[in-house]
């Protein structure tokens, strides 16, 4: 028999083993994100007290579980359906949809997932040690299906924002801070632990910073999918420059962040604090998220580093300025650190930064970005909270909260 | 027979449990306590100074025959000192009586092994 292969057949094969690539580093990607949430649940868990431990991991896991059957339902949709007003995206449900992605929706699908579900997660760290289960997982649902898919939508959707020329490359605004302005809401309106401010800010250190360490690593490790997973494409020399240096700009804005924050620890407080650096290392992370992609190694330096300092300052500055008790210091290392790094692409983009000749435009849009995905997370976090206050309410009695979320809400202790 | 509670520093305890097996002290109890007192341990966690006034030591409870409470006690105090605030206090108690369990001796024989004696 004979074969005669000609161009065309070799061009569809090559076309296909670069979807096929294309595929793999997304879903490879993805499950390194997916690793970040028990990243999340090691920090929290770590950072908070032994008597609420099973109770932050159950958080964690479900928020989770419930995220990813929320964006599946509906929530992915309104993200990335046919544009509406370029404001939203189509409802449709169970995923029933074609969405016209050069790599397989359901790998999409999943990618997407996860950075939802990192969203969802941020929030319980900001409320923790008091907050009731119940309302925490009406809350994880709500963000998942419509807060997160909607402001997602103006800059991954084709929305508004996008439209503008707006830049967050893996989801310092879309992901990280929507999940900060969310738990700085849930901190305010569920109020601080008991005994936390009483005169002073009392210190109620974290049962476990081994855990806490482990769990910045976690994150550190899982971020390089998460920045370099957003290329979507890992064929051909473009793709791979642009990965390698998103590992890059992402490996040394952590590094820069987490010296940053504890020399500023160890010149403010006399020590160079462990949790603060661990945080630091976190808000460099984010910070780099929105302009991976545009800034060198040196701007990302830059870019962590001031997210280092920002998050020392951010800390002590919400802790015992604002009073907000934010265990976890989820609110400075997601909000204050993606908000920075948000703006400073306007600045330190090779791609219409200020630095590189760009003039301000870049920054203009940035900062509207931010505002504006702030004062949407905000707002609506704010009416669900009222709502949920008003319902099955926010807060455990405070019989429960001074011995332990863990017996009374769960029925079992993280520790016998 | 007396008991004599010593809360001594955590990392005194092993030499002071050398101490006194050199003079024949084998049997004691001993548990992690904590405490107050004057001992002050500054600490800082993200920015806010506290204090945790809660003192960590290690506390024995050796119950020995009348003749042996001076060098017990001495023994204590030579090891577990170090001259700064927070070496802790030796309490001697009186005993009513002792038994041991496994026998239903009473009195000083429950105390020590016949044969071992000093």
């Amino acid at each position: 028999m004979e074969q005669t292969l000609n161009i065309t057949d070799i061009a569809s094969a090559v076309h296909s083993n670069a979807t096929s690539l294309d595929t793999v580093w997304v879903l490879i990607a993805a499950t390194l994100v997916m690793f970040m949430q028990p990243g999340f649940a090691m920090v929290e868990a770590g950072f908070t007290r032994s008597k609420n431990t099973a109770n932050i991991l159950m958080k964690n896991l479900m928020d989770f579980s419930v995220g990813s059957l929320a964006f599946w339902l509906v929530g992915f949709s309104l993200m990335f359906g046919s544009d509406i007003g370029s404001f939203i995206g189509k409802p449709n449900l169970f995923f029933t949809a074609d969405y016209g992605n050069s790599i397989p929706d359901m790998a999409i699908l999943f990618f997407q997932t996860v950075f939802a579900a990192t969203a969802a997660t941020i929030v319980s760290g900001a409320v923790a040690e008091r907050t009731k289960f119940s309302t925490y997982l009406i809350f994880s649902v709500v963000i998942t299906l419509f807060i997160y898919p909607v402001s997602g939508h103006w800059v991954w959707g084709g929305g508004w924002l996008s439209e503008l020329g707006f830049h967050d490359f893996a989801g310092s605004t879309v992901v990280h801070s929507v999940g900060a302005w969310l738990g700085l809401v849930g901190a305010i309106m569920v109020g601080p632990r008991i005994g936390k401010y009483n005169g002073k800010s009392k210190a109620i250190p974290g049962h476990n910073l081994t855990f806490g360490a482990l769990g910045v690593f976690i994150l550190w490790f899982g971020w390089f999918g998460f920045n370099p997973g957003s290329q979507l494409a890992a064929a051909g020399s473009d793709n791979t420059h642009a990965i390698s240096l998103i590992f890059i700009t992402t490996n040394l804005a952590a590094a820069a962040g987490s010296l940053a924050s504890m020399l500023v620890s160890w010149g403010r407080y006399k020590f160079p604090s462990l949790s603060l650096t661990l945080n630091g290392a976190l808000a460099g992370l984010v910070a780099i998220t929105a302009g991976c992609d545009t800034v060198t190694p040196g701007g990302a330096v830059i870019i962590g580093a001031v997210a280092g300092v920002i998050l020392v300052f951010g800390v002590e500055f919400i802790d015992q300025k604002l009073r907000i008790d934010d265990p976890v210091g989820a609110v400075s290392v997601h909000g204050l650190g993606g908000a920075a790094g948000t703006l400073m692409v306007g600045l330190f983009s090779t791609n219409g930064g200020l630095f590189y000749g760009g003039g301000a435009h870049l920054l203009g849009v940035q900062a509207l970005g931010v505002l504006a995905v702030m004062a949407w997370a905000m707002g609506t976090g704010f009416i669900l909270f009222k709502i949920l206050k008003s319902t099955i309410g926010l807060r455990v009695s405070r019989r429960i909260e001074e011995e332990g979320l863990d017996i009374y809400e769960h029925g079992e202790s993280a520790y016998n | 027979m007396k008991k004599i509670e010593a809360i001594i520093r955590k990392t005194k305890f092993d030499e002071v449990k050398e101490a006194l097996n050199e003079v024949g002290i084998d049997f004691f109890s001993y548990w992690d306590v904590r405490g107050i007192g004057q001992a002050r341990q500054e600490r800082v966690y993200r920015g806010v100074v506290y204090d945790t006034s809660s003192i960590e030591r290690t506390k024995l409870s050796i119950i020995v025959r009348d003749k042996n409470v001076d060098k017990t006690v001495k023994a204590i105090l030579d090891t577990a000192r170090t001259g700064e605030i927070g070496d802790g206090k030796i309490f001697v108690v009186d005993i009513q009586q002792s038994y041991r369990i496994r026998t239903g001796e009473s009195g000083d024989e429950a105390l020590f092994i016949k044969g071992l004696e000093e």
